[in-house]
């Protein structure tokens, strides 16, 4: 392997790392914060990267298009859906057992897959990049490297970025913090955890549609994505300690590098080298490498 | 009177299935025989899962090493006694279960579910990239195997038989172990196992055997599904069927062994509901979200699973006692 393609693969595993943590991002917080197994976050991945596909033509018609226009209309799209996914969904599921939330969301699966199904079809779709971000960059005398996917990995780390500061800086961060530890105690000192819950609930969902949109350039768009994407970013979730952004954030680049050198040098055994290593961390550490606090 | 009822449920059921060849036809034959095999692997996982308090998300790869066992292990072109393929299958399954479970079982709550996935996957992708398990077309069963002239199992009757019979074995079998001391120290485990260990229990081992008796179950399930479809496929390992087999024990019920009867009968044959086209016309293209919603709306309104239907109706319409209201079925009103 020279230095260039060296290079080239990390920029690839800094990217797909980095996608990873934006959907285990949200997929943790749910799961860490409200106590909800949601297998249905993979589906709002899914749903992002065909709302890229799906309103492009229509955003064109209305706003006069663009990529980032489309990215607009579908965050604010996903906010609503997110708030009203947990209105009607998960407010009566708290205080259920962990099974009747993984029944109820495997059930969301089905009816999000098949609405998909039902409104845009089967087929497999590509998604333009957009012209300003098209071009590539020269990387070495002979490689060059697509700038869209710089822009992803750009995306990803101010997203993350913003996520840490919000958290650690804000009161909002704060009664979050606060109602992951103590649902009760919050709620007695006055604040509306219902509404918390659903404001977290509806960012969880607006990154991972995000996350969807960025990545349906370079991935292309697919019926099944979303389920593939769950079980990594399950992984994901449990390597880095559940509730734990900085674990996510770790444990994310770690799958990412793992798996695109893997498919690079060990092409035959790509597909089992995450499990086996969430299994050895697993027995190493069995609460993941960051236990959140 | 809640015990004889539940008795005379099971025994009605079970009469029930050893009629049916007299009515049903070819394919009512061997949907049932399906079912029939689906319950027999829901069960194992219920001995996790309901009695223990284990969720393991990887019982697909149990199912699926006995299932390729009985094709790897069965001659090409001879057909195999049952006396060895069938221990063997088993066996096998129950092998690696005991593997999974020795390292898996360090682990607690999600971080097991997880760690069980990692070793299904496993599993998974050695059949699906490796020449041994023939890719993503899997590989054909040539010969059935059989046992003397009786227990032929090409005969589509005579599996259905051995899979009633196969299936009555491991529900009475299962009952009496859940009664007995080992299966009461099961329900100490699940219920509180600091508790157990305080009282002198090392639950570890205990913990193990279930697993590997479940491993075994599932295995078992796997060889009758194997010789049913005369085919198998890396799918049989896929976190899919984990995940569905998890499903069908929880729509039924968790904590009773006939919720995963009921389970298992419940989610295929809704699966067929909507997929007939009779009944759904073209609509039944779409059968993932019917079953979708109907799985939605049991979790809304059905909390205990299909087991708690007669319960909650006799509360609904007879008015519930005051003792045994629970807290959170109180909560559950309430709402």
């Amino acid at each position: 392997m020279t230095l260039a393609t060296f290079l080239i693969q990390c920029l690839n595993a800094l990217q797909y790392g980095l996608l990873l943590f934006l959907v285990a991002s949200g997929l943790t917080l749910i799961f860490g914060i409200m106590g909800v197994i949601n297998l249905a976050h993979g589906s709002f991945y899914m749903i992002g990267a065909y709302m890229a596909y799906a309103l492009a033509p229509f955003v064109a018609g209305t706003f006069g298009g663009g990529f980032f226009a489309t990215l607009a209309v579908g965050l604010v799209l996903a906010v609503l859906l997110g708030y009203l996914l947990e209105w009607a969904f998960f407010s009566f599921l708290y205080e259920r057992e962990h099974l009747q939330q993984v029944l109820m969301t495997y059930g969301l699966i089905l009816v999000f897959e098949e609405l998909r199904s039902m409104i845009v079809g089967d087929d497999v779709h590509g998604v333009a990049v957009p012209d300003i971000l098209a071009g590539s960059l020269p990387l070495g005398e002979l490689m060059t490297y697509p700038v869209y996917r710089l822009f992803i990995s750009g995306v990803c780390l101010a997203l993350a970025l913003g996520m840490y500061l919000v958290f650690t800086r804000t009161r909002l961060g704060m009664m979050i913090r606060a109602g992951s530890t103590n649902r009760e105690m919050v709620q007695s000192l006055g604040v509306d955890i219902k509404f918390l819950y659903r404001v977290v609930f509806a960012a969880g969902v607006a990154i991972a549609v995000l996350a969807g949109m960025v990545a349906a350039p370079v991935s292309s768009v697919y019926p099944g994505m979303g389920s593939t994407v769950l079980i990594i970013c399950f992984v994901v979730v449990v390597i880095g300690g559940i509730g734990s952004i900085r674990g996510a954030l770790l444990a994310s680049l770690l799958i990412g590098i793992v798996d695109t050198f893997g498919k690079v040098l060990l092409p035959q055994a790509a597909g089992v080298l995450v499990y086996v290593l969430m299994a050895l961390i697993l027995l190493w550490k069995p609460d993941g490498l960051f236990k959140a606090g | 009177m809640m015990q004889r009822s539940k008795l005379a449920f099971v025994a009605l059921a079970f009469a029930a299935l050893a009629l049916w060849p007299l009515a049903a036809g070819n394919y009512g034959i061997d949907l049932v025989t399906k079912i029939m095999v689906y319950a027999i692997f829901a069960l194992s996982l219920e001995l996790l899962v309901g009695a223990t308090g284990l969720v393991c998300f990887g019982q697909a790869a149990f199912f699926g090493i006995g299932a390729y066992a009985t094709v790897l292990l069965s001659p090409a072109d001879a057909a195999a006694s049952l006396l060895w393929l069938l221990p063997a299958c088993v066996l096998l399954a129950a092998l690696y279960a005991l593997a999974v479970g020795a390292l898996s079982l360090r682990t607690k709550g999600v971080y097991f579910i997880m760690v069980t996935l990692a070793f299904a996957q496993m599993a998974y992708y050695v059949v699906h990239d490796t020449p041994l398990g023939g890719g993503t077309d899997g590989i054909y069963l040539n010969v059935k195997p059989t046992l003397g002239s009786l227990i032929a199992l090409d005969k589509p009757l005579v599996l259905y038989a051995f899979t009633l019979a196969c299936l009555a074995l491991v529900f009475g079998g299962l009952a009496l172990l859940l009664r007995s001391r080992f299966g009461h120290a099961l329900a100490g485990i699940r219920v509180n196992e600091q508790r157990m260990r305080a009282t002198g229990f090392s639950t570890y081992p205990y913990k193990l055997a279930a697993f590997t008796v479940s491993g075994a179950i599932a295995g078992l399930a796997g060889f009758l599904f194997a010789v049913k479809d005369g085919a198998v496929n890396p799918e049989l390992m896929s976190w899919h069927l984990s995940g569905a087999v998890l499903i069908m024990i929880i729509l039924g019920g968790l904590g009773h062994l006939r919720g995963a009867l009921i389970g298992a009968f419940a989610f295929t044959l809704l699966q067929e509901l909507f997929k007939s086209e009779a009944i759904f016309g073209t609509f039944s293209k779409h059968w993932l979200l019917g079953l979708g919603l109907t799985i939605i709306a049991s979790v809304a309104l059905l909390p205990r699973g299909l087991v708690g239907v007669p319960g909650q109706l006799r509360e609904r319409l007879l008015g519930k006692p005051a003792a045994l209201r629970g807290t959170t079925e109180v909560r559950d009103e309430a709402r």
